[in-house]
Parts: structure tokens; C-alpha cells; sequence
């Protein structure tokens, strides 16, 4: 065995002030949960099939000759084949083209009537959770006794008595779709609201606008954000099912909603008329659904390592 | 105990009251009339159809007469079958949703805590991860596609289950289990987060060192408490199968409530979609409130708000 022998060792020294200096950039809070958000696989697989699908919503459409709306009656319910990748319908038309025609009206719905009930449900439970005694306690009951009523129902008879469209939809989910995203933001202001910087806030002079947009909601802005994305695939959700009890969209306009519909009644010969459509609900849905795992995951605390 | 009733009962007719009102206004401010058809109807015939059911009254005899009725449970007749009456639909579509409703959440039931159970169990395995991606493809899948594809692969092409059709145990296998899918994924997702919680608490150490078998730690000390979020949930899980069930009916021609609705609202038959529509919210409201109530039975550390002993 070598001997080692005390020469071999140096001492470098060890200056009080060096071991004090912070040699890792500091991290910003979401860049933190960004970092976390990357390390699962999943979520990261969910974010990169959303930019595809919606990539594809707008590129799709240019690498074939046809549109979404032209027949070809020489050609109705022809297999996925290299001339068209997904086949065609009853009337011979490109699916390909109609899934990708059909990916936009579908995300528009999704993502607009998430949009809709984030800005009325921030507001609202905002102002709740912010004025707290008598404003809140109307405003939560107002949102209470909207609550009891069963969503989908009311979004139904809605559809029956506006008439069919992409707006009507729209407005139909929104009228209670804001509860959820309203409840959370008041709970969020209400245990934020006593914070020692929201005091010093309002000594400052800060008026309420201000503490609400430059210090409540950017803070509550994590759970604001998986509440959104959960939001959207339930949305995508109700137009397809909507469709399928035929209160969707009406021809030539196409979203997977009513594709899906088409494509349940010509199952039994034509199945890729459904799959194709089917398909793309889910995958949507899907990816969602796990952004907004991921995002809350990363957002959570106790999982931080 | 008895105010927190008194106080839910009367949020409760609140709602009801706002869902009838709304029900009505919508249906007076929906296009058409309800005898609109194909045919031009002579005016005597129409002035007569309209003083039959009480439309040539001003509306707010009408609104306050159709109050009255849903307070005495009618519904009044439906518009486009002249001689039914929207109770009689109720009464012979309600039964047969009703079975169906819960086989479906039995099966959610039992098979979502059991998922949910074993991903707990083996948290972080591939038994876990396995878990939870069928889970996840479960809230992903809506039910619609969910029944084409099991009538398309076990009815169609295997043959193993019927197409469709109601009355015996196997036709209604696969409306069971396609209603039942996307709650299954709920609450084993829910199960396994709350089956995690309880697992990392002191009391279950506790009975690891006392000796205890795995088997009854788990089903006697872990599931009684983590199953708290899976009754919570009841409430809404009824009114998913209740909505689901439009649609399924619909896909496997069962003759239940949901199929109904759907017809009336193609065929755009306003009472009926009126009568339906507050029938289904009494269901849903009060079965929303057996749920808390129940809650506060399972669990008598949730002290009910407003009373002063609790539950």
C-alpha cells in the first residue's frame, strides 16, 4: 500500500466570505416550476401533442389539393389511401382536410369558452374574496344556487332556444362554466388577501385595482392556470357531446363533435369515419388533461424535492 | 342539524325555482311555436289547440299555473304526442334509466377504489403508473366514443354482447360499462391521492408496528378513511351518469328518460323538455343533499355547518 504522505496535501484556504457567496443563479419562482414541469414525461408528451395538433390546424389544411366542404359523389366513403390520407365521408369529402378544418372550430370553442369563464370568474371571485362580508356573501350565493343547477342540462336548453352556432355554443357553456374558476380565485384572495405585502400595499396608497392585478392575482396565478387548462378539454368535451344530440354546429362547418356524430352512424362499414375524429377528441382531451396534471404537480409544494 | 336542513331545503327550492323559471322563459322565447309543422294549420284549429292547452292565456297565468302543476308533480301533456302526458314519459323511461344508472355506478365504483387502491399500494411501481394511465385515458375518452367503440369491438366484431336493445342482463353490459368509464377514472384518480395521504399517516405506522396484516391495515385502518372524497363525490357522479345516459341510451336504443329527452329535443317538444329538465334537477338536487347528509353520517369528524351538535 502507498504511503501518502502529508506533502501531497495543500490548503487552499477557506475565506469566510467566499463560502457566503451564492454560486447558483437564483431561480425565479417560475422557473422553478417550469424545471419541474419538464421532468414529467407525461405532461412534456401532453405539451408537444397540443403544439402538434394545433400546428396541424393551420399546416394541415395545405398539403392536400381539396377543401373541407367540396363533394366529390364519385368518390364518397372511399378507405384512408394515399390520395386521401384519412378517406372520405358520405359525400365525399376529404377527411383529412375536415379533421384538420374541424381541429380549428373545436380548439376555438375549447379555448374561448375557457377564456370567457377565466375573465368572469376571476372578476367574480376576485371582487368576492377581495370586499369578503356582506359582497361576498351574495356574490357566492348568487354563484351557490347557479351551481345546483346541472351544467349540462342548462347548456342543452340553452342550445334549444339560441339556435345552433359556434357563439351560441360559446355562450351557453360560459353562463355557469365561470363557477369553478370563481370559487378557486376567492379561496386563493381570501388566504392571500392578510399577507403582510398586501398590508403594505394598501399603506402605500395601492388602490384595489392594483392589489388585484399586480399582487392577488399574479400570486393565485399557479391554481388560476391548471383550473384553465382543465377547463378547456371539458369544453371541447360538451361541443362534442352537444353535437352527438345534434344541438352542434350545422354543415358545412365541421368540428369533431359532429364528425364523430356522422362517423357513429356509419360505423358498422365505414369505421375510420368515426375512428378518425374519435381519435383527435381524445388525444385533445388528453393532452390537456395532462398539461394540467403536470402544471399542478409542479405547482405543488409537498412535491418539490 | 335541523336548521342546516332547513337551510339547504331552502337553497335547494331556490334553485329548483330558478330552473323551472328559466325553463319556462327559455321554451316561451324558443323559435317556433309548438305546433309548428310541415302542414299550414287553419287558424280555427290552431286558435283551438292554443285555448286547449292554455296558451291564450297571458303568460303570467300561464307561468303561475305551470308552478302550481310542478308543485303538485305534473308536468302537464306533451305536445307531440297528443295522448301522452309528460309524467307517463317519466314514468316508463325513469325506471329503466334508473337500473341502468346504477349498475353503472356500482362498477364505477367498485372498480375505480380498487384501481385506485392498488396504485396507492404499489405508489410509484409500474402497477401505479399503469394505474393512472388508464386512468387518464378514461377522462380523456368522451362517452359517446366510449360506447361506439365497445359496441363496435364486442358486439360487432366479437359477438360476445348484443348490439343493443334493452331487457336482459347482457344488453346491458356494455351501456354499463361505456356510462361507467370516465367516472371509474375520477375516482380512481381520487382514491389513489387520498389513499396516499392516509397511507403516510402516524395511526397507519402505528398498526404496522403493532403487527397488523397488510390486508386489514388496508382494508379496516387506509380505505374507510380515503374513500371520505369518493362519497363527496357521489353527488356529482349522479348527475354525470344522468347526462351521460342521453347519449348511450341513445347509441344502444335503450328506452329510458335520457333516449326520451333526446328525442324531445329533436323534436323540439317543449314540455316535455321543460318537464324532463326540472325532474332531472329535483333527482340531482336531492341527491346532491343524501350525499352530504351521508357524508356526515360516514365520517363524525365533518361537523354539518350550522348546527350546533353536528350530524
Amino acid at each position: 500500500m502507498q504511503e501518502i504522505s502529508k506533502d501531497k496535501f495543500e490548503i487552499v484556504g477557506n475565506s469566510s466570505i467566499e463560502s457566503e457567496k451564492i454560486s447558483k443563479a437564483s431561480l425565479s419562482f417560475w422557473k422553478d416550476v417550469f424545471t419541474r414541469f419538464k421532468k414529467n414525461k407525461l405532461a412534456v408528451f401532453g405539451l408537444v401533442l397540443l403544439i402538434l395538433l394545433i400546428a396541424m390546424a393551420f399546416v394541415g389544411p395545405l398539403l392536400t389539393p381539396y377543401n373541407y366542404y367540396e363533394n366529390d359523389l364519385t368518390k364518397t366513403n372511399q378507405p384512408p389511401s394515399a390520395e386521401h390520407y384519412f378517406g372520405t365521408d358520405e359525400l365525399g369529402r376529404d377527411m383529412f382536410e375536415r379533421i384538420w378544418y374541424g381541429a380549428k372550430i373545436s380548439l376555438f370553442i375549447g379555448i374561448a369558452a375557457a377564456f370567457i369563464d377565466l375573465v368572469i370568474g376571476v372578476i367574480w371571485g376576485g371582487i368576492a374574496g377581495y370586499k369578503g362580508g356582506k359582497t361576498d356573501e351574495v356574490m357566492m350565493r348568487i354563484a351557490d344556487v347557479l351551481y345546483g343547477i346541472p351544467y349540462l342540462l342548462l347548456v342543452i336548453l340553452l342550445m334549444v332556444v339560441l339556435g345552433q352556432g359556434i357563439w351560441t355554443m360559446i355562450l351557453a357553456m360560459s353562463i355557469t362554466g365561470w363557477i369553478n374558476m370563481a370559487r378557486m380565485v376567492r379561496g386563493q384572495v381570501l388566504s392571500l388577501k392578510s399577507q403582510e405585502y398586501i398590508l403594505a400595499s394598501r399603506t402605500l396608497g395601492a388602490s384595489v385595482s392594483r392589489i388585484m392585478g399586480k399582487h392577488l392575482i399574479p400570486n393565485a396565478m399557479g391554481p388560476i392556470l391548471v383550473t384553465l387548462t382543465l377547463t378547456v378539454p371539458n369544453a371541447i368535451f360538451t361541443e362534442a357531446f352537444l353535437s352527438y344530440l345534434g344541438l352542434g354546429l350545422t354543415p358545412p362547418l365541421a368540428s369533431w363533435g359532429t364528425m364523430a356524430n356522422d362517423g357513429i352512424g356509419a360505423m358498422q362499414y365505414y369505421p375510420w369515419r368515426l375512428f378518425f375524429p374519435a381519435m383527435f377528441i381524445c388525444l385533445t382531451i388528453f393532452a390537456f388533461n395532462v398539461i394540467g396534471d403536470g402544471i399542478r404537480d409542479a405547482l405543488d409544494p409537498r412535491l418539490r424535492k | 342539524m335541523i336548521k342546516y336542513l332547513t337551510k339547504r331545503l331552502l337553497f335547494m327550492a331556490l334553485s329548483l325555482w330558478l330552473i323551472i323559471t328559466a325553463t319556462f322563459f327559455f321554451m316561451r322565447m324558443a323559435p317556433g311555436n309548438p305546433f309548428t309543422s310541415e302542414k299550414k294549420m287553419p287558424a280555427a284549429i290552431e286558435a283551438n289547440l292554443n285555448a286547449h292547452y292554455g296558451l291564450d292565456q297571458p303568460w303570467y297565468v300561464q307561468y303561475g299555473e305551470y308552478l302550481l302543476r310542478v308543485v303538485q308533480w305534473d308536468f302537464g301533456p306533451s305536445f307531440k304526442y297528443k295522448s301522452q302526458t309528460v309524467n307517463q314519459l317519466i314514468n316508463e323511461g325513469f325506471p329503466v334509466s334508473f337500473v341502468l344508472g346504477l349498475e353503472a355506478i356500482f362498477i364505477a365504483l367498485a372498480i375505480g377504489v380498487t384501481l385506485g387502491v392498488i396504485a396507492a399500494l404499489r405508489h410509484n411501481k409500474w402497477q401505479d403508473y399503469l394505474a393512472m394511465i388508464v386512468a387518464v385515458l378514461g377522462i380523456s375518452v368522451p362517452s359517446f366514443i366510449m360506447a361506439a367503440f365497445l359496441q363496435y369491438i364486442f358486439a360487432m366484431k366479437l359477438g360476445i354482447f348484443p348490439v343493443a336493445r334493452w331487457g336482459t342482463f347482457m344488453q346491458s353490459v356494455l351501456p354499463a360499462v361505456a356510462l361507467a368509464a370516465g367516472p371509474t377514472a375520477f375516482i380512481a384518480r381520487l382514491t389513489r391521492s387520498s389513499m396516499l395521504e392516509v397511507l403516510s399517516n402516524d395511526y397507519i405506522k402505528t398498526a404496522k408496528a403493532k403487527g397488523i396484516s397488510g390486508f386489514n391495515i388496508t382494508v379496516k385502518h387506509a380505505i374507510r378513511n380515503a374513500i371520505l372524497p369518493v362519497v363527496s363525490y357521489m353527488g356529482p357522479l349522479s348527475a354525470g351518469i344522468v347526462t351521460g345516459s342521453f347519449v348511450i341510451e341513445k347509441i344502444f336504443g335503450i328506452p329510458g328518460l335520457g333516449s326520451q329527452f333526446v328525442k324531445s329535443i329533436n323534436n323540439r317538444d317543449y314540455t316535455a323538455i321543460m318537464g324532463v329538465t326540472v325532474f332531472y334537477s329535483i333527482i340531482l338536487l336531492v341527491s346532491v343533499l343524501l350525499v352530504d347528509l351521508l357524508y356526515g353520517l360516514i365520517d363524525p369528524r365533518i361537523k354539518l355547518s350550522g348546527g350546533k351538535k353536528g350530524a
